[in-house]
């Protein structure tokens, strides 16, 4: 295994992204952009408009005739199970068959000539509803508690006696507000029709295997029959983790009952109405504490919205949990979910995937507990951060291996200037009659790992060729967050070969089996093994086969960046590997990867479901306008844990980006439904991700260059989701600005997404 | 006299002449570019004018120049680039300043928005070699990135090398614009619809007296999501954008007269010389991509209750000149807007001009709009006072708001509070208090009655402070970006 000081030549460097060059030509391909195969079909479904309602009747005698419709499908010509949901529940029919449960349920499919065509006739189907009553927010679920999957407990301590008994006490409730993913490119997939059943599908999606696995099912026929390929994804985010599903087989299965080619992208606004989010939360506290701010027990509930069906809420509302201590050790904890049924979306994985919802609850505590003893947030931050060798168990009973954070915030701290810049805030929003200012500096703590144990193993496949290129597979996707070129990196490290050498093909169920969502941070971690795995085992028999032929011991035999170094002579990696094929040397290896240590207990709620952490912090300063609420964030500095970054030009991007996004969360971005069920943010014109100038314009990010404690790829960290969470500090801030109009007094329970309504709100709700 | 019409659509596609005979009325120039010339660089995020992962350059000839203006394909009809010249991703050729500095500070990520954002750079690059971060803020509005950030973009736009003379070939490119000019203005008909752009006012005004069921289209930045989104039928489209005339901004003794197809674009900086306030609420409306082609008095005709431009003309006293067939009338602009989705106008009748009145030495003026996000949202609610500072007094006091009925309309309660009263904050308390009379808003996804009502009434009081002289009480990322210390 690599050590930790190794000196390397492609790895821990930066590099561009292997499809910029395509990108900014416009040549990068996307589902939609393949040349379409003649006797095309396009497809688009017929929604719902009721929230909760019997089918009474599904009149299409409309669609049918409409102009360039081929044919109409509905639950009834489904030839396997109905299901496309992640779970295998049977909770998510592809096409509603008796009863509908939001609005937006697909329940019917058209296949047109054109794209045009599919979408005007799929209005015109005449839907009778028998309506019933619809569950349609977090209050009215959990008056009803209807639970799509089993909640948990994590449970250690005595909390309820440690607050009992703690000299100062509070409780309050917080609402977090959900997200839409907003990957630029939408839900896409094209199926191909083949021999004896098969199907070919390019697909958008973060999971091929599971689309596969999914299309199967819903044909009836054995996984072998569908082989999900794709490029890359225009963004992905969580999105594409379980959503593709639904679109994917809906292609697969007009391909296999007409035997034509078939194509479904639907409409962003059809996409948005269709698809899952990010969970709200509704998170209610106590704690006890005392004079000084250190916590003594905690207890926490996290309601969340689950939508109609199962999906991912389980190990969603599971995460929550994991991180609702944040970065904060608790004595005493009790911390419980309640994923809860709604006829609604069915909310689903998102860049934290339930981690982001849960540190928010922590933070809220922290909040709390200073605006109650009059002291400086970062402060109760401080003191009660895990410690290194005591407080250092989470409340699941994982015992932490390092304590990174309390010398990472010391070092932004410094460098942000935190304390003076406080100091100058409070100064000019004493003068200040209509901008106020605030900062607020918060950590992250972020666990790593799938924390459904078998979904940490990872496989690749790798091809030399006689000339000396290189193909490889892994069962990674590419979303935009440079997974790729992190693995070009690792494989060109191993074999040093010149990343120009290597050409990545596109991810495929058929070359790669069994893979694991790309999610959960985990890409690099699990491929890049992987493939390193690959690229070892054939290198391994270049060198003995290199050996062998110039009678030296095999360990004597080196790669270096082109050659490979046999007994004092530098042979060009292509003529060993010709010279290796002429004597049937096998020049193809797959590779395997599984996470070691990690195992997890969840009817005990204990164990070690994180390999290790991924920490980082923000200090961000934002200004306010009492009169409107309009705010804006001024600075941002971030120092951020990546380990032995594998990339810092590429983990720069996603730190950056990940703030941002966390940003919008936090801010802007603001799901609402009316009293109809139905999602009234469904388009860009009315849900506002961040645009360019949202952005801070003083933005200094920087990496802890410190290699991971554990064995990770070339002692790396995962960087995917954990900055997301940086962006809290934004949150905090403007918290912080707001507080200002009570002199700081009362804790503004400011909840999030905190547009300039609920910032104005939050104002008039404190001032004096 | 009615020009000689021509059934096919002719436009430059880069430098070449690429003749249309195919497309209907309403195909845009996005599913042309990907369906039929296979031009699949440009992208499609929302079909809507919202993501600018479809923006494209639209060249037209200014003063004997090029000016090539980025344009949200997925809105714009193919039919109204006629005589113009289009350019995609693909035209740039992939060694361009913008996209080498995209590759070099990491512009990228998944990339589907980046063909976007390279054309939008391109343009700004074009007449903005050295842009600031306020400026490249401000051209890439209307593009949406989910995965950067936007930091390695701003800083790719602000590294990036002027383009190469040798990559500019506007002499060439303005010949064959003009070469391409025949006089004829296009009409033809295609699978039930008809498409008109006659070339002359009394053109239009006949055409559309003989049809007064057609839809008039200038910008499209709205009209276009009823083909997108709607699948609306668009039986009959007349195309005011071919109008040269309709084009001109004009003063005439003490007005300015806008005609009808005058873009944002056009009139922000005539308005930051003569209100600027008006010219702030303009950088906000739409990104480049919308301010390009949406026209001050398509906004004004549309008659929707939350476009910025009505509160905004209604309190400055303009007046909209109607034209039927050879029948003017002068309209005030606030007479208009009858109720929601009813205007004044006659069938067959149109928007030619809007006549605005220049300031006076006494003027004040201040215009805001709140949104949930600064750029590119729709507002809330709009607000705009005008008055005229006599002696300490507050005279002829017009306040409009959008956002706060089923119309922009005149708060008369609180116009009446103002009226008279001397300059000072006690003026303006009266008025916050008299506008609960004027107004009962609605909830919806914008924003809440409640916050409706309160935000209206802290316009007012930010107006004031405002025109008392007190600064920075706008966030505006130009104005305001410095944190402290």
């Amino acid at each position: 295994m690599q050590s930790s000081d190794e000196t390397t030549v492609y790895v821990a460097k930066p590099a561009v992204h292997d499809s910029a060059h395509k990108h900014v030509a416009g040549e990068a391909r996307y589902v939609d952009d393949m040349a379409e195969p003649a006797g095309l079909l396009h497809l688009c479904f017929g929604l719902s408009s009721k929230p909760h309602a019997t089918l009474d009747g599904i009149d299409l005698d409309a669609v049918r005739a409409a102009p360039g419709v081929v044919q109409v499908f509905t639950a009834a010509d489904i030839p396997g199970d109905n299901d496309v949901g992640a779970m295998g529940l049977g909770d998510e029919p592809l096409l509603a068959a008796d009863r509908v449960l939001y609005v937006g349920q697909p329940i019917f499919l058209v296949a047109a000539t054109t794209r045009d065509a599919a979408r005007r006739a799929a209005k015109l189907g005449r839907i009778r509803y028998g309506e019933l009553p619809a569950i349609l927010d977090i209050d009215a679920a959990r008056a009803k508690r209807d639970l799509v999957c089993t909640p948990l407990t994590l449970r250690r301590g005595d909390p309820q006696r440690a607050i009992a008994q703690a000299p100062r006490k509070l409780a309050s409730r917080m609402r977090v507000g959900g997200q839409e993913h907003f990957y630029l490119e939408g839900q896409v997939a094209l199926a191909l029709p083949g021999e004896d059943g098969d199907v070919l599908v390019h697909c958008s999606t973060q999971h091929p295997t599971e689309v596969q696995h999914v299309i199967a099912r819903v044909l009836g026929q054995a996984n072998h029959t569908a082989t999900v390929e794709l490029r890359r994804m225009g963004g992905g985010f969580g999105g594409k983790e379980t959503q593709a599903n639904g679109f994917a087989a809906a292609a697969g299965l007009v391909a296999r009952l007409t035997g034509r080619p078939a194509k479904i992208r639907p409409d962003r606004d059809d996409d948005m109405v269709i698809t899952g989010k990010r969970h709200d939360f509704d998170i209610g506290f106590q704690v006890g504490f005392d004079e000084q701010g250190q916590i003594l027990g905690v207890e926490f509930d996290y309601a969340a919205r689950a939508g109609f069906s199962a999906d991912l809420s389980g190990p969603v509302t599971d995460r929550a949990l994991f991180h609702c201590d944040n970065a904060y050790f608790y004595p005493h904890v009790e911390a419980s979910s309640l994923p809860l049924r709604t006829h609604t979306q069915s909310n689903t994985a998102f860049r934290g995937f339930g981690g982001p919802q849960g540190m928010l609850g922590a933070e809220r505590v922290i909040e709390e507990i200073a605006y109650a003893l009059g002291l400086d947030p970062l402060e109760v931050r401080k003191r009660n951060l895990y410690g290194a060798t005591e407080r250092n168990v989470t409340p699941y009973h994982q015992t932490l291996r390092d304590d990174l954070l309390p010398g990472l915030i010391d070092e932004l701290e410094t460098r942000s200037d935190y304390q003076a810049r406080r100091a100058a805030i409070r100064d000019f929003n004493a003068r200040s009659k209509t901008i106020r200012r605030g900062i607020a500096l918060t950590p992250v703590k972020f666990g790593i790992s799938f924390t459904h144990t078998p979904y940490n193993q990872a496989g690749a496949l790798l091809h030399v060729y006689r000339d000396g290129s290189v193909q490889l597979n892994h069962g990674g996707t590419e979303m935009g967050q440079g997974l790729h070129v992190k693995i070009l990196q690792i494989v060109a490290e191993t074999l040093q070969i010149d990343p120009a050498q290597i050409r990545l093909a596109p991810t495929s169920t058929g070359k790669i089996p069994n893979t694991s969502a790309t999610a959960a941070s985990s890409g690099a971690d699990l491929n890049g093994m992987a493939a390193r795995n690959a690229a070892l085992a054939v290198r391994t028999r270049l060198a003995e086969f290199a050996a062998e032929r110039s009678q030296v011991p095999p360990d004597s035999v080196t790669f270096e960046p082109g050659f490979i170094r046999v007994g004092g002579e530098a042979i060009p990696f292509a003529v060993v590997v010709e010279q290796a094929y002429q004597a049937r040397v096998q020049l193809s290896a797959t590779g395997f990867y599984r996470t070691p240590r990690i195992h997890w207990n969840r009817s005990e709620g204990k164990g070690d479901p994180f390999f290790y952490f991924a920490y980082g912090a923000a200090v961000s300063e934002a200004a306010v306008d009492l009169l409107t609420g309009e705010n804006r964030i001024l600075r941002t500095d971030i120092l951020h844990d990546a380990g032995r970054s594998l990339n810092p030009a590429i983990d720069i991007g996603q730190i950056e980006g990940g703030f941002v996004q966390g940003m919008g969360w936090l801010t802007t971005e603001e799901l609402v439904w009316d009293k109809q069920g139905r999602l009234r943010t469904h388009a860009p014109s009315t849900y506002k991700i961040p645009a360019c100038s949202d952005r801070p314009r003083d933005f200094r990010v920087h990496l802890l260059d410190r290699p991971n404690r554990e064995e990770t790829i070339y002692r790396s960290k995962a960087v995917g989701e954990p900055p997301l969470m940086l962006a809290m500090s934004a949150l905090h801030a403007i918290s912080d600005a707001v507080a200002s109009v009570a002199d700081y007094k009362t804790c503004p329970r400011l909840d999030p997404p905190a547009t300039p309504e609920a910032i104005l709100n939050a104002i008039e709700r404190i001032k004096p | 006299m009615p020009q000689a019409s021509r059934q096919e659509i002719r436009f430059l596609l880069g430098g070449e002449v690429c003749i249309v005979r195919d497309a209907t009325p309403t195909t845009t120039i996005l599913s042309w570019l990907r369906d039929t010339a296979r031009r699949t660089g440009t992208k499609e995020g929302c079909a809507e004018g919202d993501c600018g992962a479809c923006t494209v350059l639209v060249g037209r000839i200014e003063d004997g120049n090029l000016v090539s203006e980025p344009v949200n394909a997925c809105i714009r009809f193919l039919a109204s680039i006629d005589g113009l010249q289009l350019e995609t991703v693909e035209d740039l050729g992939g060694a361009h300043p913008v996209q080498r500095a995209m590759v070099e500070h990491h512009g990228s990520q998944c990339g589907f928005c980046t063909p976007g954002f390279v054309m939008s750079l391109a343009a700004l690059k074009r007449t903005n070699p050295q842009p600031t971060e306020g400026e490249i803020d401000r051209a890439l509005a209307g593009n949406l990135c989910r995965c950067t950030g936007y930091a390695p973009i701003v800083a790719a736009a602000m590294a990036a090398q002027p383009e190469p003379a040798h990559m500019r070939l506007d002499e060439t490119i303005v010949a064959k614009l003009r070469a391409l000019d025949d006089g004829t203005s296009l009409s033809f008909r295609r699978d039930g619809a008809r498409w008109d752009s006659p070339r002359t006012t009394d053109e239009l005004a006949s055409l559309f007296l003989a049809f007064p069921d057609a839809r008039l289209v200038a910008g499209a930045t709205d009209v276009g999501l009823w083909a997108t989104k709607l699948t609306r039928d668009l039986p009959h489209l007349i195309y005011v954008g071919a109008i040269d005339a309709l084009r001109r901004v004009e003063q005439v003794d003490n007005t300015i007269e806008i005609g009808a197809a005058v873009t944002y674009a056009d009139i922000e900086p005539i308005f930051d010389g003569l209100y600027p306030d008006f010219a702030r609420l303009i950088r906000r409306i739409g990104g480049a991509q919308v301010r390009s082609v949406g026209t001050l008095a398509g906004n004004v005709a549309n008659g929707s209750p939350i476009g910025d431009g009505s509160p905004a003309l209604i309190a400055l006293g303009a007046e909209l000149v109607l034209r039927r067939g050879d029948e003017r009338r002068a309209l005030p602009i606030e007479e208009f807007f009858v109720a929601y989705g009813t205007q004044q106008r006659w069938p067959g009748e149109f928007i030619e001009t809007i006549r605005v009145p220049l300031p006076a030495a006494t003027t004040r003026y201040a215009a805001a709009k709140i949104g949930k996000r600064f750029d590119q949202d729709i507002s809330s609610v709009c607000a705009a006072l005008r008055f005229e500072l006599v002696d300490g007094a507050i005279l002829e006091p017009r306040l409009a708001f959008g956002g706060m009925d089923g119309v922009p309309r005149r708060a008369a309660r609180a116009e009446a509070a103002l009226q008279g009263r001397s300059f000072n904050e006690a003026a303006f308390e009266a008025a916050m208090l008299a506008l609960d009379q004027d107004f009962s808003p609605i909830d919806d996804h914008r924003a809440s009655a409640s916050y409706r009502t309160r935000v209206a009434r802290n316009l007012l009081l930010k107006f004031y402070r405002e025109l008392a002289g007190e600064t920075a009480t706008r966030l505006e990322p130009d104005a305001y970006v410095h944190a402290i210390v």
